[in-house]
């Protein structure tokens, strides 16, 4: 019985230690940011790789779950002769809620899992190290450009995976199923609002996305330099990541829809 | 003591040095002097810490207590800004070359320079090329880490750990898993790149061949302890028998063949009763 609350103990103390050495960390990098004005190649050839190179994964993604949310939407919506609002159903589903929280699982599935084992096998092959002893600051030449091209990346890729997405509704509900065009687009512009839905969402993308780097960057340079232990951090990283994202979802979703 | 290093300034100081991880007690104690311009080799088995100790001369550890001076400065006390522009002057070379592995051989060379200088990319192409040379790699600078031998590796390593012209290279067991004439380029180097630029060097191995023919003066260090000194001959003649075993490589001795274990008999045949 004892033991049972000793380990309670130490795997709470282990989380609570980890917590500390993740805000530990987050501070430092974050005092590499400035730095990096100076240096806007490092920064940006990271958004290519976490950014551009996803770009096509949450297009497609985003395009079948317009299309889906198209279908479903007529069904339910033509039982009530409400097909004309059928656009701003698919609009408001991406913006507030599909848009930032698939963009995110699939960021923190596609980047997010390449970060951590990319930090994790430097640091196993001690490349990190090495940049120390040549007097460069690994948390800040490699970190900091990562963490602020995902921060980045994210917020515009849910806007890609939202704008997609409506498309693909509108392919399936006007061009397939025969729901009328002006009303798609109308009902969309009179009833979504720009501070309530779109701003909301790419606040809910953003956050998404330090949350996603944030844990990505962190389980790799946290990783046992090991390859069990880098194979162990990737897991960890989405894993966490799915778990901040949809958390995170429904405090800010309570937060910002709740009264309405 | 059996002898101080031979004359010259010391330009790492170890004094009383004590360091542990994980309740285990890696040094006990030890005193070091690497004097400046000179090969100084750390010997010891495998597992003794020697690649701890270079950590700890270049400020990735911090010492339990004791000292660690390197060109006058205690390593550990200094800022992070001061340790920054310290670790500057030192070059190392990791036993697994540490190259950047998505950056070509001439780009691994460049970052040193690239990070600490403002020089022009006509200048940093000129002495990326001249640092090449000065290992024979000039022409494998288009290569990518993935594609190059674990000597040409290492060799690259060191064209990237002297690209700044350091004051001080530490080696980490430059020569483990060398086949027998990259191990000779690398002790050619080693030496070398010690005479002409200058270069204070700490070699940190078990190959005893190769070191002695290149160590001015020798450690060995075991159980965490300093337990022989003195130039590769004085230890070559050393009537203790640990240095003896640990330098003729011999099976049995003061370190033993076994692991320690309960008495052989005890654990093959059934316990009786």
């Amino acid at each position: 019985m004892l033991n049972i609350f000793q380990m309670l103990g130490r795997s709470a103390l282990d989380v609570f230690r980890k917590l500390g050495r993740a805000n530990l960390f987050m501070l430092y990098v974050l005092g590499g940011l400035p730095g990096l004005l100076t240096r806007p190649g490092l920064v940006i050839s990271q958004l290519h790789s976490l950014g551009v190179r996803t770009l096509l994964l949450v297009g497609v993604s985003g395009f079948f779950v317009g299309m889906v949310l198209g279908l479903q939407g007529f069904n339910v919506l033509s039982d009530f002769g409400a097909e004309q609002t059928l656009g701003v159903m698919v609009a408001a589903s991406l913006v507030r809620e599909l848009g930032p929280v698939v963009t995110a699982l699939l960021f923190s599935g596609r980047a997010g899992s390449a970060l951590t084992a990319e930090i994790g096998l430097m640091k196993a092959t001690e490349q990190l190290s090495g940049m120390e002893m040549m007097a460069v600051d690994p948390l800040w030449r490699i970190i900091a450009p990562r963490f602020l091209a995902g921060c980045m990346a994210m917020p515009l890729l849910a806007t890609v995976f939202s704008v997609v997405g409506t498309l693909g509704g509108y392919f399936v509900g006007v061009q397939l199923l025969g729901v009328d065009e002006g009303a798609y687009w109308a009902q969309m512009r009179s009833r979504i609002d720009f501070y309530d839905d779109v701003l909301n969402g790419v606040i809910k993308s953003a956050v998404f996305g330090v949350v996603v780097t944030w844990i990505a960057v962190f389980e790799g340079y946290d990783a046992v330099p090991t390859a069990e232990g880098v194979s162990r951090a990737t897991t960890r990283s989405v894993v966490y990541s799915a778990f901040a994202v949809l958390g995170w979802d429904f405090i800010l979703t309570a937060l910002m829809f709740g009264e309405g | 003591m059996t002898g101080t290093p031979p004359d010259s300034r010391v330009y790492v100081a170890i004094r009383n040095l004590v360091f542990r991880r994980g309740g285990r007690v890696i040094f006990d104690g030890i005193d070091l002097d690497i004097p400046e311009g000179k090969v100084t080799a750390i010997m010891g088995p495998s597992g003794t810490g020697k690649t701890t100790l270079l950590r700890l001369i270049g400020g990735q550890l911090r010492p339990d207590s004791g000292t660690v001076r390197v060109d006058g400065a205690v390593v550990h006390d200094l800022p992070t800004r001061e340790l920054y522009e310290l670790r500057k002057r030192m070059g190392m070379l990791f036993q697994t070359g540490a190259l950047l592995t998505d950056l070509s051989v001439f780009d691994n060379v460049a970052f040193p320079l690239r990070e600490h200088t403002r020089l022009p990319e006509s200048l940093i192409h000129v002495l990326v090329l001249m640092k090449l040379h000065a290992v024979g790699l000039r022409g494998a600078r288009d290569l990518m880490p993935s594609q190059l031998s674990g000597g040409m590796a290492r060799r690259v390593a060191l064209a990237r750990a002297i690209a700044l012209d350091p004051c001080m290279v530490m080696y980490d067991e430059p020569f483990t898993g060398q086949d027998p004439i990259s191990m000779g380029v690398l002790v050619k180097l080693i030496r070398d790149l010690n005479r002409e630029l200058g270069l204070t060097s700490i070699v940190v191995s078990h190959d005893v061949k190769e070191t002695s023919t290149i160590a001015d003066y020798v450690y060995l260090i075991s159980s965490g302890r300093v337990v022989g000194k003195g130039t590769p001959e004085e230890l070559e003649h050393s009537d203790s028998p640990w240095i003896r075993q640990f330098l003729h490589g011999l099976a049995d001795g003061p370190v033993p063949f076994h692991y320690p274990a309960p008495p052989y008999a005890d654990d093959i045949l059934p316990s009786h009763g």
